[in-house]
Order: C-alpha cells, then sequence, then structure tokens
C-alpha cells in the first residue's frame, strides 16, 4: 500500500527550506472524515484507545468468570448465570471453560495490549514526539484502524458459533484447534478465530509500516536517532518485531486455516484417531482425499517464532513510557540514556532466538532446548539493566508523586517481580517441573498485566491532557491507584505458590485431585481479590469520562516536561505544531545547570 | 501535610512489596505460627531420583532471585521514601556512569551464565536417551529407550499402559493393558514410550518432577526411578473438555510384587475368562 498523498499534507517532515506542510488554511471537515474515518493519527490513536479499553472489559469479565469456576467449582453463577448458562443450571460448564481461558487470553493480548500499546500510544506519540505533522501514510494509518473491524466481527462470531466459542487455547496448539471434532469449539469457531488473528496482523502490519517510515523519515530537524524520547525507541523497535515476526504467524495462521478448511496436513498427523473415528481423509475420504503426514510441533515453533517476539512487542513500548513518565515526574534526566536503547535493542534481538522455552517440554530435541535455555535466561541481562537504570534515574530524584508516576513506579516494581520470575522458566530441569503451572500464569500477569497494563494507566494519566486538554483528577486517579496495586498484587502473587505446589493452568476443577485438593481457600481469596481488582476499576472509567467533559483544562505543558510533543497545543490541531520545530538537545534535560528552572525542553535554543 | 501523607503512602505500599513478597515465600515453605497452615502451598513430596535436583536448582534460583528482588525493591523504596521529599535544590544532574554500567553489566551476566550452566547436568539426566534406564550409580537398569518397559497412550481423555511381552515387543498378542491403573516397580529406573492417539497430552506426575507432553506421531521416551507408593497422574496439556478430569494413578509396588502383577494379568489374558465365570458359580 502506498497511497499518493494527494488529499493529505506532503509526508515530509524534512522540507529542504527547513518548513513544514501545516494546514495553515482552515477547511472544513465533516464528522464523518474528522471522527470515523479520520486520516488524523491523534484521532485513529484515540479510536483504537477506545476501543482497546472496551475490551479490556470484555477480558476481564472473561477473567472474573474462570476466577468464579476457580473459586467455586460447578456452582451457579449469581444474578449471570440466569443469563449465560440457562441449559447448564447456571453453572460454568467444562467446555465453557476452555473458551472462557481462550477467549480472556486471546481478547487481552491481541484486542487490548497490542491496540493500547502500539495501536493507541504508538499513533498518538510517534509524530508528536518526534516533531512531525503526521504519520508518512495517514491513509494507510486509517485503514490500519479499520482492518480491526473484520478482527472484532470474527472475534465476537467466534463467541456464538455453533458448538461453542474456539476453545484450544490462546496458543491454539494442533491437532486441538485443527481436527474439527475434537473440541466443541473447534467445529467452526476455531475457523472464526484464525480470521479475527489475521485481521489483527493486518491492522498490526500497516501500523508497523508507517511506525517505522514515519520515525526513520520525518523526524524534526536536529531530531537525531540519539535523541529521541526512549518512547519512541520502543514503539520502533516492537513495530520493527511486528514486521519480522508478523509474517511468520500469518502464515502459520493460514496454514491452520488451511488443514482445517481444506483438509490439507501441516500440522496433522498420519493415524490419528479421535473421538474413536480415524481422521486419517485420504481414509475417511478418497473422493477429497487429502494429506496428513504433518507434524503437531511444527505450529509450535511457528507460532511461538511469532508470539514470544510479542511479548516483547507488549513490554518493549511499556518500558518506553515508564522511562519517559519517571524521567518527567522524577526532574531528572534517565540515568544511561545509550544503554537503556542497547538493552531494548538486545531485547528485541534475543527475542527472536529465545521462542523454544515453550516448548521444553513439548519433545522437542532436548539438546536443542539447551540452547534455548541460555538464550532465554541472558535476555534476563538487558532487562535487569534497564532495572538498575530506571533505580538510577530515582537516585538523588526530585519526586513528584503524581498519580502516572505512582503507576510508573509501580512499572518497575512490578516488572522486577515479573522478570526475576522468568529465570525459573527458563532453566529447563526447573521448567520440566513448573511447565504450564500457575507459576507461569503468575510471571506473564505479571510482566503483562502488572507491567504493560500499568504502564498503559501510567501513559493515560501522563498523556491524557496532551490528548483532550484537560487534567484527569489526581484524587481519584491517587484511589484508582492504591486499590489497583493491592488487588493486583493479592490476585497474582500467590499465583507463585499455587504453582510451586505443581496446580496445573487451564484446569477447570483441580481439587477433584487428592494432590490439589488443599489449593482451594487460597484460590477462593485470590478470587476475592480478582473481583475487587475488577470493581475497582470503576474509579478510572468516573474519572476517565469526568474529566474527559469537566476536567481542569491545562495549557501546552502541565508536566514541565522537555519533549516535542508538550509544545503542541493541547489537545493538538490538524498537523500538530503552530510552527516547524527544531530539536537542540536530547529529550531528558531535567535539573540542569543551564537554566534557572528545572527542565530544558528539546527545542529550546540557548 | 497532604503531600507527606502520600509520600509515607507510598513508600509503605513499595516496602510491603518485598516484605510481604518474602514473607510469603517463607511461610508457604513453612507454614505455622506466622502463615495459616490453609493457605500454605508448596513443593508436594518428592519420590523420584532426579527430583530433588530440580528442586534443588529451584531453590537455588530462588536464592539468587529473592537476593536480588529484596535488593532492587529496597533501593526503590529508598528512593521513593528520601527523594520524594520536598527540597529546594534541584535533582542530581546525572546521564549515567559508564563504570556502572559496566558492573552492573558484567557481574549479573557471569550470575546468569553460572545459573544457565548448572542446569545441563539434570537436564541431560532427565531427557538424554542415553542416561535413560540408569540407576543413579550409573548401573545398567532392566529397561532402557530402546527398550522400555511399556507404552502410555494417552488419549481424550484417558491414559493406557501397555506392557510389552516376554520378548519384549508391543505388537504381539501378549501385550498387557492396563487403562488408569499404571503399575511400575519401585525403585527401579523404569522407562516408557510416551504416544498420544488423538490430541496433544502431557505426562504429569508432581511428586516425580516429571512432565512431558506426548504428542501424536512420535514417539518419545521417558524415564523415572520412584519410591513405593501412589501419585494422581495428571494431564497438563490442554486437550479438549474434558482436560480437567483426565486423570491416572500410577502405582509404584515392590519389584516382587509388580512380577507378581504383571505374571497375573498374563494369566488372566489366556485363562479366556473362565476363572471370572468359575467365580461367577
Amino acid at each position: 500500500m502506498n497511497p499518493p498523498p494527494s488529499a493529505e499534507p506532503a509526508p515530509l517532515g524534512l522540507a529542504p527550506e527547513g518548513t513544514v506542510h501545516v494546514h495553515h488554511e482552515h477547511h472544513e471537515i465533516g464528522f464523518i472524515r474528522k471522527y470515523i474515518f479520520s486520516t488524523d493519527h491523534k484521532v485513529i490513536g484515540m479510536q483504537f484507545m477506545f476501543t482497546g479499553l472496551i475490551f479490556l472489559v470484555l477480558g476481564g469479565l472473561l477473567a472474573m468468570a474462570i476466577r468464579w469456576q476457580l473459586a467455586f467449582p460447578w456452582q451457579e453463577m449469581p444474578v449471570i448465570g440466569r443469563l449465560l448458562f440457562p441449559e447448564t443450571g447456571r453453572v460454568v460448564s467444562p467446555e465453557y471453560y476452555t473458551m472462557l481461558f481462550t477467549m480472556h487470553g486471546t481478547v487481552m493480548i491481541f484486542f487490548v495490549i497490542i491496540p493500547l500499546l502500539t495501536g493507541a500510544f504508538g499513533n498518538f506519540l510517534i509524530p508528536l514526539m518526534i516533531g512531525a505533522p503526521d504519520m508518512a501514510f495517514p491513509k494507510l494509518n486509517m485503514m490500519g484502524y479499520w482492518a480491526m473491524l473484520p478482527a472484532i466481527f470474527f472475534l465476537m462470531l467466534g463467541f456464538g458459533a455453533e458448538g461453542g466459542g474456539p476453545a484450544a487455547g490462546w496458543t491454539a496448539y494442533p491437532p486441538l484447534s485443527t481436527i474439527t471434532s475434537a473440541a466443541p469449539g473447534s467445529a467452526s469457531a476455531q475457523t472464526y478465530w484464525l480470521l479475527a488473528l489475521t485481521w489483527v496482523g493486518v491492522s498490526s502490519m500497516m501500523g508497523a509500516v508507517n511506525y517505522v517510515t514515519t520515525i526513520a523519515k520525518m523526524r524534526a530537524p536536529g531530531m537525531t536517532l540519539y535523541r529521541m524520547p526512549l518512547s519512541i525507541w520502543g514503539l520502533g523497535v516492537a513495530a520493527i518485531l511486528q514486521l519480522f515476526a508478523l509474517p511468520v504467524l500469518t502464515a502459520a495462521g493460514f496454514m491452520q486455516l488451511f488443514d482445517r478448511v481444506l483438509h490439507t496436513g501441516f500440522f496433522t498427523p498420519t493415524n490419528l484417531v479421535v473421538n474413536n473415528v480415524g481422521v486419517d481423509y485420504a481414509v475417511a475420504n478418497p473422493e477429497t482425499a487429502t494429506a496428513a503426514g504433518g507434524h503437531p510441533l511444527l505450529w509450535q515453533h511457528l507460532f511461538w517464532f511469532y508470539s514470544h517476539p510479542a511479548v516483547y512487542i507488549m513490554v518493549v513500548p511499556a518500558m518506553g513510557f515508564a522511562s519517559d513518565i519517571i524521567a518527567v515526574h522524577a526532574r531528572k534526566p534517565i540515568f544511561g540514556y545509550k544503554p537503556m536503547v542497547y538493552s531494548i535493542a538486545g531485547i528485541a534481538g534475543l527475542g527472536f532466538i529465545v521462542w523454544g522455552h515453550h516448548m521444553f517440554t513439548s519433545g522437542m530435541n532436548p539438546t536443542v532446548g539447551m540452547v534455548f535455555m541460555v538464550s532465554t535466561i541472558m535476555i534476563a541481562l538487558p532487562s535487569a539493566i534497564k532495572v538498575f537504570n530506571w533505580l538510577g534515574t530515582l537516585w538523588g530524584a526530585r519526586i513528584r508523586f503524581t498519580t502516572p508516576m505512582l503507576y510508573a513506579l509501580a512499572f518497575v516494581s512490578m516488572f522486577i517481580i515479573g522478570g526475576l520470575s522468568g529465570i525459573w522458566m527458563a532453566a529447563t530441569p526447573v521448567d520440566v517441573y513448573i511447565h504450564d503451572t500457575y507459576i507461569v500464569v503468575a510471571h506473564f500477569h505479571y510482566v503483562v498485566f502488572a507491567g504493560s497494563v500499568f504502564a498503559i494507566l501510567a501513559a493515560i494519566y501522563h498523556w491524557f491532557p496532551k490528548m483532550f486538554g484537560r487534567m484527569m483528577n489526581e484524587t481519584l486517579g491517587k484511589i484508582h491507584f492504591f486499590g489497583t496495586f493491592i488487588f493486583t498484587n493479592g490476585v497474582f502473587y500467590m499465583m507463585h505458590q499455587l504453582g510451586i505446589a505443581g496446580l496445573m493452568r487451564r484446569t477447570a476443577d483441580p481439587y477433584s485431585y487428592e494432590i490439589y485438593a488443599h489449593l482451594q481457600p487460597l484460590n477462593e481469596a485470590i478470587s476475592y481479590c480478582a473481583f475487587a481488582l475488577f470493581a475497582w476499576q470503576i474509579f478510572f472509567v468516573i474519572n476517565f469520562f469526568h474529566s474527559l467533559f469537566w476536567g481542569r483544562r491545562v495549557g501546552r505543558n502541565p508536566w514541565q516536561a522537555t519533549t516535542l510533543e508538550w509544545q503542541a497545543p493541547s489537545p493538538p490541531g490538524h498537523g500538530n505544531f503552530d510552527h516547524q520545530l527544531e530539536v537542540h538537545r536530547g529529550p531528558y534535560e531535567y535539573s540542569g545547570p543551564e537554566v534557572e528552572e528545572d527542565y530544558l525542553p528539546q527545542t529550546r535554543k540557548l | 501535610m497532604k503531600e507527606l501523607v502520600l509520600r509515607i503512602a507510598t513508600t509503605i505500599l513499595f516496602l510491603l512489596v518485598p516484605i510481604l513478597g518474602v514473607w510469603t515465600f517463607v511461610g508457604s515453605a513453612y507454614p505455622g505460627k506466622w502463615w495459616p497452615e490453609v493457605y500454605a502451598a508448596w513443593f508436594p513430596e518428592n519420590v523420584s531420583t532426579y527430583g530433588p535436583k530440580i528442586d534443588q536448582l529451584f531453590n537455588l534460583i530462588l536464592w539468587m532471585v529473592g537476593i536480588t528482588f529484596v535488593l532492587t525493591e529496597g533501593i526503590l523504596v529508598w528512593c521513593i521514601f528520601w527523594y520524594g521529599k520536598p527540597r529546594k535544590s534541584k535533582a542530581w544532574f546525572s546521564h549515567g556512569n559508564h563504570k556502572l554500567e559496566l558492573i552492573w553489566t558484567a557481574v549479573p551476566s557471569v550470575l546468569l551464565l553460572i545459573i544457565a550452566f548448572s542446569q545441563m547436568g539434570a537436564w541431560a539426566e532427565i531427557k538424554f536417551t542415553s542416561h535413560m534406564g540408569k540407576f543413579p550409580d550409573g548401573t545398567e537398569g532392566p529397561y532402557s529407550a530402546e527398550q522400555p518397559l511399556m507404552e502410555v497412550y494417552a488419549s481424550q481423555f484417558d491414559w493406557r499402559a501397555r506392557y510389552a511381552d516376554p520378548s519384549g515387543n508391543f505388537d504381539g498378542v501378549d501385550v498387557i493393558e492396563s487403562a488408569y491403573d499404571i503399575y511400575v516397580p519401585a525403585d527401579t529406573p523404569v522407562v516408557f514410550h510416551l504416544k498420544s492417539r488423538d490430541v496433544l497430552h502431557a505426562f504429569f506426575v508432581p511428586q516425580f518432577r516429571l512432565k512431558q507432553d506426548a504428542v501424536p506421531g512420535l514417539t518419545i521416551p521417558v524415564w523415572f526411578q520412584a519410591e513405593e507408593g501412589s501419585y494422581d497422574l495428571i494431564c497438563a496439556e490442554l486437550c479438549g473438555w474434558g482436560h480437567y478430569k483426565m486423570a491416572g494413578r500410577v502405582h509404584v509396588i515392590p519389584k516382587d510384587e509388580f512380577e507378581r502383577w504383571l505374571a497375573d494379568q498374563r494369566d488372566a489374558l489366556y485363562s479366556n475368562g473362565t476363572d471370572d465365570l468359575a467365580e461367577a458359580d
């Protein structure tokens, strides 16, 4: 896709005369062009943000149902049970449970975290932070959002599919996912699931092309690579990861689709017997004879070749946001800016050669497992460097306890837990025991929920004034923070203990096993924390919508920050900046000796 | 005043992370006065020969990450408390320190490499076919990856063991099958071939510290040597709606008792069920 920039400002940040095509002439844009089919990166960013937040509620509700079943297996669900499961006597059925965790993972990863980080904040921040009037390809950008629509359509179709929703886990391991008779959810829902994922991929791909091009070509004069804020490094590296890894997932998704629809045999071995029926199509249906002889592990390799880098797509931008927010509210330059950049690059590079750690017990050659173990353990190094540099940034700081800062600090605190617990999973012999137990669930929720979602919340509180020209309420924000922090740990910390006790994930009723029976009270306590965590988000919802309409109006730079987005009006108009920006220094000049105040914007000429 | 309250509250909140974090681990491992028994969750009893090595490696990492956890969270809490104090002067203007970066790159990389290489021996012992079927002292046991005691078949949603006939074949008429209950000899390195008929499953016995996926189309040799007892066998890889109830039971019984059980099964195979008829009379 390379749309001619006919109706748009010339996508050039660096015009020869050092001027930028800004729309000084104000032509009227209708409501539909302005808010629905918008090519403005800020509006598209907000479309992604609202979509992501709505799906966060849906993903949260799915999690609540999971927690209900784990606390009170096979008990009637109050109120909602009557609506959802009239035919099972208001209880979660086993097949419904498999759908719940499948869709919880799918929704949270592909419809919440990635769209919020790269879709919402990638769109909103990249042009603003590098001093560009818009993305390089505004129409492609618009299509990137609208590609989410078929994705949402197919996802929702999956919920209502005959036989039940997709139920092969968010990892969709074949043959469970490819053989239609293997699970109720594999009848037709899995096909919709694959189509939904493909469309999310199309959306991400359009975004990634745009982000990389925009960062490479449209930086304001003086904005060298090493003067870019770490958010931009994080978003740019995440976009590169998408560009390299997504084609593999898309191809694998189509292979699985072909296995299901055209009866190819990429992932189907010979002599498979499901429900006492042979699935060897060559024998069963000589007319439509197609192949078997494939290999289930092939999918795992292809899937994790994308999905492990995807883990870093979900955390690298979050690290960037946390770094920027910490620098602003600590009034101090980032400690070790270049090591921070190198460690982002190191995480991304190593991220491509660690996927096998998801497969230590899969039957993969154990020698290969050793190689993946060493690379996986070594990826802890760049993460450790980042933590040390955040601590270095806070050392000698002048911390302002604003809500975004509290969330950014919580990101660091929680990321330490999530990072450290990863070492157990990387160690192959230990993983033989803890693989697929709750310690893994604890680990990735500390990274993706207490890490990435906290960073997203920090970013919303931090950039809300820029997005809407109004502040969010600080008191409500702090109430929201304290409760969220406490209940998050209440939910996820003790899952480490469950994992050490050997409790399996994805198990609808573990207590029927002698060895797990004693874990029910602990799970019940975790569930109460989860319900409280979900309910507590009402403070965020109230704050968000109240501030949207009635929040305190602010000027351009309410946090006294240095980066370029704070030079634009709040909210920025079409074309972002009212004059051509020139960059004179790095992004983190706080508390320097050159000026009296404690911040020196990137654009100020001394 | 309001600022002081906020600063102290934030400090306490972040201080609770390392304190409760360590307490939870210690309490779960040693429940009692300071940790309610009902919330205790720790390793189940360990009955296999390589199990203690896995637990030791877990504990080695637990100590290393535990110390790192307390140190880093402690520094974070200190920064929040001390540098959150309102001051007239500006913050320390520093863009970093090359020497510090070198130290905190080099030291963790050495520690991480130590962790990585300390895993290799146990991994090889559990997984490499050349190690399978040997007693802990290295002497050959009765079974090997080429000559296993049994095949274990996983299918939706049950476990089935097939014991080789006296000549070591699995395709003859003398093969003994046992569903749900799997009998193996105690204190003997047991090797078996893990297979699946339909989708992915995983053979997981927490007390053995053993987990291995069963993959249709693959024959995966697996081994363990365990003490006497009867243990839950759990499917650890999502295999469909009945995944949660795909249970089995591994009975580790004395060697002579196992031989007797095997002989009885074989007799029953040849008796053509006439014994049952006789009993029914």
